[in-house]
């Protein structure tokens, strides 16, 4: 779709086992599209939250959050405009690698290397989804053997 | 007190008063059937299909407002009645279904008669529980009755293993449904309200759009009062039948694919929609972007994502019809001069003459479309309708002078073959005073046949009347259209001798091919109080007109189409 826009939506639902079937569930049957999704419980309360990162017309959004809101365990379902959105990811390099200039790279985008083994080492990364994007495009140089992305968490300002 | 799980759900079925459950016993939901066999609060039907139990409970929740209870076993009979759960989820119909499941212990092994039911049930269900552990049960069934009836209405599954129907747990029913996640929103804006109610005063040509909302909220004879005084006609979707009364004046007809040429023109030519309860389907609305081009939408649903999901709502209003009402028409009352809208009814009725909703008889073959008129006006609001799918349900809901809401009783949403029978035995146990008739065709009453024996066996006297056209026949009618007449599979020539298969029930039979012979069976059926078909040999070539053709824009209609 031409005017498809990338949203975060974030959902606080009861913990209940079959929940996050629910709510991917609702995603698939009505042909919605997840980019990212994670979630995990809310301290000290019963329920979870779910950062959902999607996209679609405005018209599809709006749809994506009533019908979130229709299913029984969900409390709250948050469409962010001004949000803080942060994401991390876990890079593997071979450690033939200049570890210097990976460990320069990094703290560019507020990460470090966290661990060293023999034949590797793995740096840590945490910033805003598309500069994760610009990270490991830049990262692609030395070689990374493997790539984890958390998918994003968001907070309203 | 402490009782076992299986004591539970009979406990529970007395506590929301619960007159008839229908059903089909297996292996895992057994000691629920050990209750049923001790207790006398309730009748428990033997359907012959777990399907037919979950649609009967259907029809036993459209006659009455009540949520329709089915209970079938795990596996197979789980997997028959998902069909009812679907049908139910389309047509917002309250029921709860309770299935049996494996014991716990088993579930993951691929045991005997396992499957994942509520991973299946969940997209057709407004809500499903898999019960883990009795001490739940109380709760599970007081939200599974609260969440099936308020708001959007629905069905809801309940999964129990069997041995935690067998578990000793304490029940206290007396604690009152706490769900911080659903709370329905039963009163609309007061703002919203106001402006729609200015958009209405200000409108040229406003039109009210029923839907199926209306008789879940037990609102229709709210919108009768509200059309009347402000003088504004109406046209009802496929499941607001009912909702005006055949007879009102304001009353234009069934709108949409098969809606009649002046309530689709009205649609096209008017400026604004007042929809109430409904929610801008694609048989309704035809081409979205030709749909009601020019007019201004208030929208009233309970549902907010029925506002603006198809068609956008200027004037949205969330709540529940009849409490929205209840705010809206003394507002209206106020504000509103009837006398503006008397071109507009002009306009309207002009369209009505053009091209009234009519057929010709012009062979000497029965019509259906005469069965149905005549059924009509032999027993009209003596009878409950229930109907199959096809070519027979659109002619009923276009013919027959509905003249009260929860008097149809049809498959819209799902468009379930087979729904009538069952349904219409459903119908006859909620409202055992009233004829139960179920028009069908010879294709979709083949779909749950078998029920021929729970009539007998419950003495409930549905009269099948099928109209048989030895087709397939909306198949077919889409086919001659838009297959350039290639009928791949939709000649239903061979066919039983439904007198004999009937007879071999211990029911009655009828094969009919002249008026006369007609009205004669209708009078001795209904003398004879036993499950009856009437066979009605029609018109084997007949289409269901006016047709507006899938996608195509209201105003765009197939006026007649004769096929040889």
């Amino acid at each position: 779709m031409s005017d498809s826009v990338r949203r975060v939506v974030s959902v606080i639902v009861y913990n209940e086992s079959s929940t996050l079937s629910r709510i991917t569930d609702l995603f698939s049957a009505r042909g919605y599209n997840i980019v990212s999704l994670t979630v995990a419980p809310i301290p000290e309360s019963k329920y979870s939250r779910l950062t959902i990162v999607t996209s679609g017309s405005s018209r599809v959004i709006e749809q994506i959050i009533k019908q979130l809101h229709k299913l029984i365990p969900v409390l709250k379902v948050y469409e962010h405009e001004d949000l803080v959105e942060k994401e991390m990811t876990l890079i593997k390099f071979p450690i033939t690698e200049n570890i210097s200039d990976i460990d320069t790279l990094c703290q560019a985008y507020n990460g470090k290397i966290v661990n060293a083994g023999p034949d590797m080492v793995i740096a840590m990364v945490a910033d805003e989804p598309k500069r994760i994007d610009h990270f490991l495009e830049a990262s692609k140089r030395f070689h990374p053997k493997e790539i984890v992305r958390s998918g994003a968490v968001a907070l309203e300002r | 007190m402490q009782i076992s799980g299986a004591q539970m759900v009979i406990e529970a079925m007395i506590a929301e008063e619960v007159t008839v459950v229908f059903g089909y016993p297996g292996g895992a939901i057994m000691n629920v059937y050990d209750e049923i066999y001790k207790q006398d609060s309730f009748k428990h039907i033997l359907t012959r299909h777990e399907q037919a139990a979950v649609h009967a409970a259907e029809g036993y929740a459209q006659r009455t407002g009540k949520v329709g209870v089915a209970m079938i076993t795990s596996g197979p009979g789980f997997t028959n009645g998902v069909t009812g759960l679907a049908d139910a989820y389309m047509d917002s119909i309250p029921i709860v279904v309770i299935s049996g499941q494996v014991p716990m212990s088993l579930i993951g092994t691929d045991a005997f008669q396992e499957i994942d039911a509520v991973g299946i049930s969940r997209s057709c269900t407004k809500h499903n529980y898999l019960v883990t552990d009795a001490a739940d049960l109380p709760r599970v069934l007081k939200e599974a009755f609260h969440i099936a009836r308020t708001g959007r209405p629905g069905p809801v599954h309940i999964d129990i293993p069997k041995d935690v129907t067998a578990q000793i747990a304490e029940y206290d029913y007396s604690a009152p449904v706490e769900l911080e996640t659903y709370k329905p929103t039963m009163k609309g804006n007061a703002r919203q309200i106001k402006k729609a109610v200015d958009a209405i005063a200000a409108s040229k040509r406003p039109l009210f759009y029923l839907g199926g909302g209306i008789i879940s909220s037990e609102a229709a004879y709210d919108v009768r009062e509200f059309a009347e005084s402000c003088g504004i006609p109406a046209v009802e979707t496929f499941r607001a039948r009912g909702t005006m009364g055949a007879d009102n004046p304001l009353l234009i007809s069934m709108l949409g694919m098969h809606g009649s040429y002046a309530a689709n023109m009205a649609m096209s030519e008017t400026d604004l929609v007042i929809g109430l309860g409904a929610r801008f389907d694609d048989r309704v609305t035809g081409k979205l972007s030709e749909f009601a081009k020019g007019a201004d939408v208030i929208h009233v649903d309970i549902d907010p994502a029925s506002i603006s999901k198809l068609v956008n709502a200027d004037y949205p209003i969330v709540g529940d019809i009849k409490t929205v009402l209840e705010v809206m028409m003394p507002l209206a009352k106020e504000k509103v001069d009837k006398e503006k809208y008397v071109p507009w009814l002009e306009t309207i009725e002009n369209f009505d003459r053009l091209h009234p909703l009519s057929y010709r008889e012009d062979t000497d073959n029965i019509k259906p479309q005469w069965v149905i008129e005549r059924v009509g006006q032999l027993l009209g609001d003596d009878a409950n309708i229930t109907t199959d799918v096809g070519q027979h349900q659109m002619w009923t809901a276009q013919f027959y002078p509905f003249s009260r809401p929860r008097q149809w009783n049809s498959s819209g949403g799902l468009g379930t073959m087979g729904y009538g029978f069952p349904a219409a035995m459903g119908v006859k146990s909620a409202d055992p005073e009233r004829v139960s008739i179920n028009i069908t065709g010879d294709g979709s009453i083949l779909m749950n046949i078998q029920e021929l024996m729970t009539a007998v066996e419950q003495k409930l006297p549905v009269i099948n009347i099928i109209l048989n056209n030895n087709y397939l026949g909306m198949v077919r009618q889409w086919q001659t259209l838009f297959y350039d007449k290639r009928h791949s599979e939709t000649d239903l020539s061979v066919q039983p001798d439904f007198v004999m298969l009937s007879q071999s029930f211990g029911g009655v039979g009828y094969r009919v091919k002249t008026k006369e012979e007609f009205d004669a069976a209708l009078k001795d059926a209904i003398e004879k109080n036993v499950v009856a078909i009437i066979d009605v040999a029609v018109e084997r070539m007949e289409n269901v007109m006016p047709m507006v053709p899938s996608g195509g824009s209201l105003f765009n209609m197939m006026l007649e189409y004769k096929e040889k």
